[in-house]
């Protein structure tokens, strides 16, 4: 084929660029960062506009102990991986489980909290403004975390069928990042629906 | 001359918009002539000549003077704009209602418009009627904007710029015309199938001519003689579901979902100016709203043609 | 030759046919996407167009009823949406795809199965809108397109006021396609931060990759804003919801916040890389280097950070506030310096050059000068008070079509016939393209320019029909003949390209003698890109290694 080679510098030796895969992840965090940044805004501008309805502080109780169990995920999927690089693939099992573990808790409470004020408190996503904004701005959230909770029960069933090996570690890394931006998001979704809006 | 020319203004928003709408112009015209000269320059100049040599020129990596040069000087051509305009948005936005002024409540609706003059107990619509205002001693007309339905947008260029009726968003504007005439405008935002006409007409008149207009607008209707061809129509309306959506006052006839009809042959048109109110046409519009507007909420009622008779010379009544 | 080369060129004529379609189907191939991508466009720019000889036929006379209002409603609907989602868009992706691996001396994209996906996802999205034709209400409902306008304001879309499905094809179709439009900016700005070649700081990247990036990272913050809104308005339509509920305490306003934060990031998504294009064939065309290469990647950067924050100039006639109003006056003069600086940095490329008048330097000739004339009108818009008069009438119309069509139209069109030679190994009828531009120019001038005026005399937008004796017949009847000439242009665009498809000139590596990296590499390029990856020193590599006695490396 006819290619001019283009060489001009002698080869680079050191010549290192940003890995693809943290690149990727930082930029579907950042447009998804943007899309929970409008829900919050539109939760924010409409607190106290309900014309009707129960109200936050009439039926909210902060999930202090399910918010724990998600934010210690994020303390126990870093530590999985890091036993992944270190090369122990049975403590990163044990830590990437008890990630599943918690974060599969998270959502049971978003679900036993969701029921209580459907059926207890007469809370729909249609009852009033206070309804339309928080079972969309928590819901985005919780379908978030289900994705995130997917992405981490194939890699277990990756490890359960001794297909993992420890140079997966980069990618999980990767992966991690997304877990790390969800807690992120909820923080911010705890301190604005049940700190400010209440 | 067009009656919709923004720049023939007639109101003093108005006037302070085109007052800064010629300095922009003038602004940015400078600016297209200068470039554009240069560009030409450069075209004609520096253009390949026919068996030129195939040297290279000079190239030319970038000039930190140069940069800055044109950098600074459209900045401060940016803040003499701005400034200039945040001057006319105080004027207009910020202004204080003076205690004399007409207030009239604007409900924008698809596709008609309702006008309300709460303290001359008034309810017209698609016709606004405000008195002519003298610059010595001002009587302007400040209007409260709302909406029934959707998003529209009051805009009758020669008097002032445009601003949107936006359901649960109460907006206001003011106009103080300096000449008597109609002035003539439209919905300018998209609000549905008949956004189109849904136009505007503003009758400013003298003093002696509105007083006389309210005096009209403030009685009520005297009832059909009882045998006539109106008083048939008078029930054929009361009974027919018109009343769902149409107020005479002094009769039963209380619905608020379409046009007052109170005074319906003080106005020169209908349907919002879609149609002249003369007997053919608004017999046609009773009978078939879609052959004049298609798409319009009016509901095409199905009556027979001595119904539609009756119901027209009734409604003539109505002055 | 190798025999894993597959050059476009090459297909022996005995190969069957439904194995190329799969082939092209199922690639991965940044250059096959990226020419999907773009025949994508050409096909929806035809249906964009037809919507718009319509209107322009209804308009020709006051009082017309060639069309109903429901029609014509619908035509500027889907006129709007078709040539931004699924003209504009595909276009600017379709170029990146293509060039920017070649650019950067890489072999494919970062993610080339995500690239398909994207691609996919956005072809799903055009077909999805188009059968709102059909599917709405059904083959004898005669259709139910959508109807409430390319930025749908609330309430008109709400289940009062849109009966039906046609605004859920509006929301589904751009959902889907904003998928793939995230998918493709994230690919972008990967495979530039990630795959260069060795060598290439980010200091060294041609313009166009710089230019790229900057979409990429506008795309990312701003295809999600328009994203969250339509979840909003599906959570009212079908849940109940009462994001936009007036009655409810819901806010019309908030929609057009949410939706403007996406719409005006949205228009830079499509300039950027329009400046992109004319970036690469102005400094060739003149035969020098661009003119301040650091200060247009700042103004770039600049251009792209200030274009987030000047979105409610669209509602100045909504009822803000005189300080909300008077910010983004002030945000929205802000964003003309850099663009006017750019403007002066593409005169000074030329300034002292030598100028060749090709196909593509014409069309770039003629963006300069539209885009400065676009550029000047917004600033009039931008003059809040102005803009009450002259928001929402065709003055707008004029000013974005000038931007759209006369800018960035243009630059594309030049972009297609300087790298038409290295995509297909053609040469293009310069006859030909000489002729397209002016029957374009013209017809571009007929309609856009004159369409200035009816606004000015108090035509409002989206109206089907209009009275007569307002002073806007005769403007109406030029606006429209304009049509015909760049319809004309159009098709003689698509004969060009497809004739010398089949029967152009040789046109061998590097015809333009230009000095960008996919110029190294054969017409078309192998389908690896690069049998060795080249290592660079200076922006222009190839000016290097024909001028060794004088390398830009020494002056950068």
């Amino acid at each position: 084929m006819s290619t001019l080679s283009v060489s001009l510098s002698g080869g680079n030796v050191d010549w290192r660029l940003p890995s693809r895969g943290l690149v990727g992840m930082y930029c579907l965090i950042a447009a998804e960062a943007a899309i929970f940044t409008i829900f919050v805004v539109a939760y924010l501008f409409y607190i106290g506009k309900s014309v009707s309805g129960p109200q936050p502080k009439d039926v909210l109780h902060a999930p202090i102990f399910y918010t724990i169990c998600l934010l210690s995920s994020s303390l126990t999927v870093h530590l999985a991986v890091r036993k992944l690089i270190a090369g122990n693939v049975a403590a990163f099992a044990r830590w990437w489980l008890l990630t599943i573990l918690l974060g599969g808790t998270f959502l049971y409470g978003t679900a036993r909290e969701w029921l209580h004020l459907i059926f207890d408190e007469g809370l729909t996503v249609s009852t009033n403004l206070f309804g339309t904004t928080y079972y969309s701005l928590v819901g985005l959230h919780a379908f978030h975390v289900t994705m995130g909770l997917l992405a981490l029960i194939i890699v277990a069933l990756f490890y359960f069928t001794a297909r993992l090996r420890p140079d997966h570690a980069e990618r999980l890394e990767v992966l991690s990042r997304y877990w790390h931006f969800v807690d992120a998001v909820w923080v911010v979704v705890f301190a604005v629906v049940y700190v400010i809006g209440v | 001359m067009s009656p919709t020319n923004i720049f023939a203004p007639a109101s003093t928003p108005a006037d302070s918009v085109f007052g800064l709408s010629i300095f922009v112009i003038l602004t940015c015209t400078a600016i297209f002539i200068a470039v554009g000269a240069l560009l030409t320059y450069a075209v004609v100049k520096f253009r390949n000549r026919p068996g030129d040599d195939r040297t290279e020129p000079a190239q030319v990596y970038g000039s930190t003077q140069v940069e800055l040069a044109w950098t600074v000087i459209p900045v401060l051509i940016v803040v003499a704009l701005f400034l200039a305009s945040a001057r006319v948005i105080a004027s207009v936005q910020d202004v204080p209602r003076p205690a004399g002024a007409l207030e009239v409540v604007v409900t924008g609706h698809q596709y008609w418009w309702e006008y309300r003059y709460p303290k001359l107990n008034i309810v017209t619509a698609n016709e606004l009627h405000v008195p002519v205002s003298d610059p010595a001693d001002p009587t302007p007309t400040f209007l409260t904007l709302l909406s029934a339905d959707t998003d529209h947008s009051f805009w009758v260029p020669r008097l002032g710029g445009k601003t949107d009726l936006i359901p649960n968003h109460p907006n206001s504007m003011w106009i103080d015309p300096h000449e008597t005439g109609l002035f003539l405008g439209q919905c300018a935002q998209y609000c549905g199938t008949q956004h189109a006409k849904m136009l505007l007409r503003v009758y400013v008149q003298t003093r002696e001519e509105f007083d006389r207009w309210v005096q009209e607008q403030q009685r009520l209707p005297h009832d059909s003689t009882e045998g006539s061809a109106a008083s048939a129509g008078q029930r054929v309306f009361e009974s027919t579901a018109c009343v769902n959506c149409h107020t005479v006052s002094g009769t039963p006839a209380k619905g608020l979902f379409g046009p007052d009809l109170t005074h319906l042959m003080s106005r020169d048109t209908i349907a919002s100016g879609a149609a002249p109110n003369n007997h053919e046409k608004l017999r046609l519009w009773i009978k078939n709203p879609n052959a004049i507007k298609p798409g319009s909420k009016m509901p095409a009622m199905g009556l027979n043609d001595r119904d539609l008779d009756t119901l027209t010379a009734y409604l003539e009544t109505l002055r | 030759m190798s025999t894993n080369t597959i050059a476009l060129t090459d297909f022996p004529a005995s190969r069957p046919f439904p194995l190329r379609l799969h082939e092209w189907v199922t690639t991965v191939d940044h250059k096959r996407l990226g020419l999907l991508y773009i025949l994508f466009a050409m096909v929806f720019l035809v249906a964009g167009g037809i919507e718009a000889t319509i209107m322009r036929l209804q308009l020709i006379r006051p009082q017309n009823n060639m069309v109903s209002p429901q029609v014509f409603n619908r035509m500027f609907t889907m006129h709007g949406t078709t040539m931004i989602f699924f003209v504009a868009m595909p276009l600017v992706f379709g170029f990146a795809n293509y060039l920017v691996p070649l650019m950067i001396g890489a072999r494919d994209m970062a993610f080339p199965r995500l690239n398909a996906f994207s691609f996919w996802m956005t072809a799903l999205g055009g077909l999805f809108l188009y059968f709102s034709f059909l599917g709405g209400d059904g083959l004898y409902g005669a259709g139910s397109a959508p109807d409430v306008g390319w930025f749908a304001y609330a309430p008109l879309t709400s289940r009062t006021f849109s009966v039906g499905h046609s605004t859920d094809f509006w929301t589904l179709s751009l959902l889907v396609s904003g998928i793939g439009s995230v998918g493709t900016a994230i690919n972008i700005i990967t495979t530039i931060l990630s795959m260069r070649c060795p060598g290439m700081t980010l200091g060294k990247m041609p313009l166009l990759v710089w230019l790229n990036l900057t979409m990429g990272g506008l795309v990312v913050m701003a295809v999600s804003p328009l994203t969250a809104a339509q979840l909003m308005l599906l959570v009212d339509r079908y849940l109940g919801g009462h994001f936009f509920d007036a009655q409810a305490g819901g806010s019309a306003v908030i929609w057009m916040h949410f939706f403007w934060v996406f719409g005006h990031p949205e228009v830079y998504v499509l300039a950027i890389p329009a400046f992109a294009i004319a970036s690469e064939i102005i400094p060739v065309f003149s035969r020098k280097a661009i003119f301040g290469y650091p200060v247009m990647v700042l103004a770039t950067i600049a251009i792209g950070f200030i274009s987030m924050s000047v979105w409610a100039h669209h509602m100045f006639t909504v009822g803000m506030t005189s300080g909300a109003n008077i910010f983004f006056v002030l945000s929205t003069m802000a964003i003309a310096v850099p663009t006017g600086i750019k403007i002066f940095n593409w005169l000074a490329t030329m300034w002292g050059g030598k100028i060749r008048f090709a196909a593509p330097m014409l069309f770039c000739i003629a963006f300069l000068f539209q885009f400065l004339i676009a550029g000047l009108t917004g600033v009039t818009l931008a003059v809040a008070p102005f803009d009450w008069q002259l928001g929402n009438s065709y003055y707008v119309v004029a000013h974005f079509h000038y931007v759209i069509v006369g800018a960035i139209l243009f630059a594309i069109f030049g972009g297609f016939y300087y790298w038409f030679p290295k995509v297909t190994g053609k040469m293009y009828s310069e006859v030909l393209a000489k002729l397209q531009f002016w029957l374009f120019f013209i017809g571009f001038h007929l309609t856009f320019d004159f369409m200035h005026i009816p606004g000015m005399l108090g035509m409002p937008r989206r109206i089907y029909t209009y009275e007569p004796g307002r002073g806007w017949d005769v403007w109406n009847v030029i606006v429209t003949l304009g049509v015909f000439f760049q319809a004309a242009g159009v098709l003689l665009l698509a004969g060009n390209l497809i004739l010398s498809y089949f029967r152009g000139k040789a046109a061998g590596n590097d015809p333009w003698d230009a000095w960008t990296l996919e110029w190294s590499t054969s017409s078309p390029p192998p389908e690896y890109n690069y049998a060795l990856i080249p290592s660079v020193r200076s922006r222009r590599p190839l000016w290097d290694l024909k001028h060794p006695e004088d390398p830009d490396w020494r002056y950068e």
